[in-house]
């Protein structure tokens, strides 16, 4: 008797599971065979009328069809969430294709990048960044330089002067190599860069700008060599213009240094073959310098038998135009559209 | 102004050298060769036309039958003054005339051409105009011979050399000084020109008396030189002026400038007639008046050189002669004059009399006393050989020169140590003969005399050791590093607290600006938040441009502006720049960071997940940067009314770190801008001043927190902050946060009211709270709060 109910039990576990597509249809049968009067739970109370004998089979049978009905359940169940996962997921679905959010982050300006990059190679050679007042003195811009009033190189940087002439707009950042040797009395060696703003009494247009960014580099120790420098300058090219750059001095003038030189890259836009931006001469000038000039050494209070040097200078703007392919000047002063300022939203090197 | 390599062969033998290898030479040398000029044009000849006859089909062409040498050729021509016999300048086929011009076999109207007969003007050695155009073809002598360059029996094959120079060596714009750099690299010597002449015997001191008043004379010299024939100057005069740009007049005029051109010294003439017997060289006094040359009036002053009669000023030494004392086609007896000024007054008065010449741009610059006597010589040679004058025997001085010669030592030890070169003894040796410097050789040490010629060589042996590297060449430099200690560089003073703060802005979303220090009259008060007195130039260029700025803000707002008007919709700028000012006759400077912002953050252009920028956003960007710095609880934001004009006084806040006013922020004034746009400045040298410890961990509270909220109904315009201190006065250590959590104004509460919501979190990282301990401090609060504020509680 048992038995049969047994079996009929079997028999309609094999077909309920079918066709079931929602989880209360599946705990519906849950109740209806394993809750408190379910069609399984109410087999344990047969048991009074199976004979002793069979007691332990009845009940090895009982608990055979418990572990069926729950593996079937725990397989319908899982399948039920699957589906309802997988439904949630379709749901969820966007395309994925149409545009992100902007997440603002500023960008450097261009001239400052150009400085970072120099101020981080000559730091780690050695030389800290120091700076000075954008208005000082015709003594320290000029006069203890080597350059008196008067003097025909003065011509060259038609300069603004304010209240007479004893104070004015720096025309270069030298100033601050002066004050730097000033301070350190011709006792301790130096190495320096100085980045920082000069004027000029030029109309601005494409190339010449009132306004405008040097940076120079003072180097004062003992037995330094023109060699040295070249070295230096070397490293500097290099780092800006990638390490394919040859460079060569050409003679040149500064009142401050004594020999003075042109700085030449080759060109990297041809690689010295001649093209437009070299002007056909396969070299680009990208600096000045030479060697610190004894009178300018003994003006700031070293001892030129004891002491000799280098000092060097770039305009920052004229790097700037020649690395990112800008022809006009005023890019870094007016015009600054968003749009210009975003392209240096990027790293480099 | 360019430099003619026929002049220079007068003193170099240059003429086997490739003229653009040459220039090459001499730019590496550091005098440099911009451009090189070449008038000579291959496949030009000399013809002779043997007959000709009209052309068939025309009215004005003819028909040439022209012997250039190895052929005759029969070439058509349409020019007025053709003719049989002529000797010509053929252009054969292959011949490149200017703008490109190939000449090339051709037929004109069925008649075959073989080559062009040419003008000069065609050749681009004349100024295409009516006058030459009219004279049709270039007539040669019959002395020409056929087959060989008509440019050279002319006389006008020439290269030319312009210079680019550097401002010491000026002096190689003048024929003679150029010619011993290219002796120089080319290792040959210099063939100085002829200063010969006779003398008449009278004496120039019985003739002349002169007068020097002034110590800004070195040196001047006066010679007379009579009986001078004034006419056009020989041809090579002319032409070897206008390849300088100098305009030919008359055989005596050109002369003084033809001595300029080769020497680098000017000279002046005077009509001796006109000026007497007496010479007076002294400072105009203020006020003085003189008519020059142009017939302009023009105003003297005491900075001023003249020369004058001893009454009337002749001339404003070395800038420019006065109207009636100069030489005329009538002139007979010239009074020569070669001097040198003091370069200063020569530049303050040329450039105040806007007078620059090339007379007195060569004044300016240190001259050679050896060169200023040998151009006065080489003057009365030529005026003797090409004006006819009889020159007066001696010369009317005055000289303060000092001619002690200048010696330098210098030694190859010192020469390679300078250079990082290898060089010997004997490659110094060659360079100074090579540069014509007497030396010495004796003890290891070269005994160099510096040339009086060069006035640029200071007396130091680095200024020899420059000669000697840049003629050795540059090239040979080994490039090395300084041996020197190796250590850390890193930045002085303020500089890394600055890109810090540039950096933050940076990560925040602004985009880094540059603008100009100088501003304009109309922007130089704008954003004056405790301005000092603004710098002004003695000599602006413009007029937006004359002011030294002492706020950021005006540019970048204009900035700010122009950007919205391009129609983006997120624009965050910042600036840092320097500031300056006077004060007490001294001239301050602050570091400033400005900034502005005005739109969306984080856009996306096709949802509405945007935050609008206001008021409580650069609020937050400030506070950003403070907690970023480490002043938490260190400063207030609050309402100012002590601003400048350009911020709205309703919408703003002054920025005070430790009690010290450090800057402020707010929206910008509608008198501005219709736009809503927020700027702020702040000093960061006055902020950086502000010090802050380094981290210090605390360990996060294990007790549980204890939360409360309440809502006050208040008047409206009290400020939220006050009734947080005192919140915070009345619960003591125990309360944590403040937070506000919702604002109301509206048709429930009074119109003249607000109800402000905060959430106030209590807790104490060493123990639990008591419900009984926090309803007392909140009971407390309440009641400390109605009872300053006149607040009411709001219900829930």
């Amino acid at each position: 008797m048992y038995k049969d109910k047994i079996e009929e039990i079997n028999e309609e576990l094999k077909s309920v599971f079918t066709n079931i597509d929602k989880e209360q249809t599946l705990e519906n049968i849950k109740v209806e065979y394993m809750g408190k009067n379910g069609k399984i739970s109410t087999l344990n109370s047969m048991i009074r009328e199976v004979p002793n004998e069979e007691k332990k089979e009845f009940g090895m049978a009982v608990n055979n069809l418990r572990n069926t009905f729950n593996e079937l359940y725990s397989k319908i169940k899982e399948e039920l969430e699957n589906k309802e996962i997988n439904e949630k997921l379709n749901n969820e679905a966007i395309d994925v294709t149409l545009p992100a959010t902007y997440i603002p982050v500023g960008a450097a300006h261009p001239i400052e990048r150009i400085i970072e990059t120099l101020e981080n190679l000559l730091m780690s050679m050695g030389y800290d960044v120091v700076e000075g007042p954008e208005v000082e003195k015709d003594l320290y811009n000029f006069e203890l330089l080597n350059l008196p009033k008067g003097h025909p190189a003065r011509d060259a940087q038609d300069t603004f002067y304010i209240k007479g002439e004893e104070y004015l707009l720096r025309s270069q950042t030298s100033p601050v190599q002066v004050r730097e040797m000033l301070a350190n009395k011709g006792e301790r060696p130096i190495r320096i860069i100085c980045p920082g703003k000069t004027y000029r009494r030029d109309e601005d247009d494409a190339t010449h700008s009132h306004q405008f960014t040097q940076m120079e580099g003072l180097l004062v120790d003992k037995n330094i060599t023109l060699g040295d420098l070249k070295g230096t300058f070397e490293e500097v090219a290099k780092k800006l213009f990638g390490s394919g750059r040859e460079t060569r001095f050409r003679p040149s003038y500064y009142p401050f240094t004594e020999p003075s030189v042109e700085m030449d890259i080759s060109c990297f836009n041809c690689n010295g073959k001649g093209c437009n931006i070299c002007k056909g001469t396969g070299w680009i000038t990208v600096g000045g310098a030479g060697m610190v000039n004894p009178i300018v050494l003994k003006n700031c209070g070293y001892d030129p038998n004891n002491w000799n040097g280098f000092a060097f200078g770039f305009g920052i703007e004229r790097l700037a135009m020649l690395k990112y392919g800008i022809n006009d000047i005023r890019v870094f002063y007016v015009n600054h559209d968003l749009k210009t300022l975003k392209q240096f939203n990027r790293r480099e090197y | 102004m360019a430099i003619s390599l026929k002049w220079i062969n007068d003193f170099v033998d240059i003429t086997n050298e490739d003229k653009i290898e040459l220039a090459n030479k001499i730019t590496k040398s550091g005098i440099n060769v911009e451009k090189v000029t070449t008038t000579n044009i291959p496949n030009l000849v000399i013809g002779h036309i043997l007959e000709c006859s009209m052309h068939p089909d025309s009215d004005h062409l003819h028909v040439c039958q022209v012997d250039v040498g190895n052929a005759t050729l029969q070439i058509v021509c349409g020019a007025s003054n053709v003719r049989k016999d002529l000797k010509v300048i053929v252009a054969l086929p292959g011949a490149i005339l200017p703008g490109d011009f190939e000449i090339k076999k051709s037929t004109i109207r069925g008649v075959e051409s073989n080559g062009m007969i040419c003008a000069l003007f065609e050749l681009g050695l004349e100024e295409k105009i009516e006058e030459t155009y009219n004279k049709g073809i270039t007539e040669l002598g019959s002395d020409a011979i056929v087959g060989e360059n008509p440019l050279d029996y002319l006389g006008l094959n020439d290269t030319t050399y312009e210079l680019d120079l550097n401002p010491n060596r000026t002096d190689c714009n003048n024929h003679l000084p150029f010619a011993y750099e290219v002796a120089a690299v080319l290792g040959k010597e210099v063939k100085e020109p002829d200063i010969s002449f006779k003398e008449i015997n009278e004496d120039v001191n019985d003739l002349v008396k002169l007068d020097v008043t002034t110590n800004n004379v070195s040196m001047y010299n006066l010679m007379i030189a009579k009986d001078v024939t004034i006419k056009e100057s020989p041809d090579f005069i002319k032409q070897r002026l206008e390849v300088a740009g100098v305009r030919s007049i008359n055989n005596v005029v050109d002369i003084s400038n033809y001595v300029m051109l080769e020497y680098g010294q000017p000279l002046h003439f005077f009509d001796k007639d006109v000026v007497g017997d007496a010479i007076v060289v002294r400072m105009a006094q203020d006020g003085e008046k003189i008519i020059t040359l142009d017939k302009e009036e023009r105003d003297l002053t005491k900075d001023d050189i003249i020369i004058s009669d001893g009454k009337t000023p002749l001339c404003v030494a070395g800038v420019m002669g006065g109207l009636n004392s100069g030489i005329t086609d009538n002139t007979k007896n010239i009074l020569i004059e070669a001097a040198i000024f003091n370069p200063y007054n020569i530049r303050y008065t040329s450039l105040r009399l806007n007078l620059r010449s090339e007379a007195s741009l060569r004044l300016e610059k240190p001259l050679s006393y050896e060169y200023c006597l040998k151009a006065l010589k080489r003057a009365c040679h030529l005026l003797e050989k090409y004006a006819d004058a009889k020159i007066v025997k001696g010369i009317v001085t005055y000289d303060k020169v000092d001619k002690k010669p200048k010696v330098v030592d210098v030694t190859l030890q010192d020469t390679n140590a300078i250079l990082g070169m290898e060089l010997t003894n004997q490659d110094i040796k060659n360079i100074l003969t090579s540069l014509g410097f007497a030396y010495e050789y004796k003890n290891d040490t070269f005994k160099v005399t510096i040339p009086n010629r060069r006035q640029d060589i200071y007396l130091q042996k680095e200024d020899i050791i420059e000669e000697i590297g840049r003629l050795y060449g540059y090239d040979n430099i080994k490039p090395t590093l300084p041996k020197i200690t190796t250590k850390k560089g890193e930045y002085r003073d303020n500089i890394n607290f600055r890109k810090i703060i540039s950096k933050r802005m940076r990560s925040l979303g602004f985009n880094e600006l540059r603008t100009y220090t100088l501003i304009g009259e109309d922007e130089k008060d704008k954003y004056n938040y405790n301005f000092g007195t603004t710098i002004k130039l003695n000599r602006p260029m413009l007029k937006e441009r004359s002011y030294v700025r002492q706020s950021l803000l005006s540019s970048l707002v204009d900035i700010t502006k122009y950007n919205l008007n391009k129609k983006y919709n997120e624009v965050l700028l910042y600036e840092i720049a320097n500031v300056y000012w006077e004060e007490n006759d001294e001239y301050m400077e602050d570091t400033k960071l400005a900034f502005t912002l005005s739109g969306n953050y984080l856009m996306n252009t096709w949802n509405n997940n945007v935050y609008k920028m206001d008021f409580y956003f650069i609020k937050g960007i400030v506070e950003n940067i403070l907690d970023f710095l480490g002043l938490s609880n260190r400063y207030s934001l609050e309402l100012s009314s002590n601003l400048p004009k350009e911020i709205h006084p309703k919408i703003n806040s002054e920025i005070i770190v430790d009690n010290e006013h450090i800057g402020y922020f707010g929206k910008l004034h509608p008198s501005i801008t219709k736009e809503d746009i927020y700027v702020c400045e702040i000093s960061l040298t006055k902020l950086i001043n502000h010090k802050t410890n380094d981290v210090k961990y605390q360990e996060i509270n294990k007790y549980p927190v204890v939360e409360k909220d309440v809502a006050f109904i208040v008047d409206k315009d009290t400020p939220s902050i006050e009734i947080q201190k005192d919140i915070k006065r009345a619960a003591g250590k125990l309360l944590t946060e403040i937070k506000v959590f919702d604002i109301y104004t509206g048709d429930k509460i009074d119109k003249n009211k607000k109800s402000i919501a905060y959430n106030l979190t209590f807790e104490d990282n060493t123990r639990t709270l008591t419900e009984e301990e926090v309803m007392e401090k909140f009971n407390k609060i309440i009641s400390k709060i109605i009872e300053k504020y006149h607040a009411e509680l709001r219900d829930k």
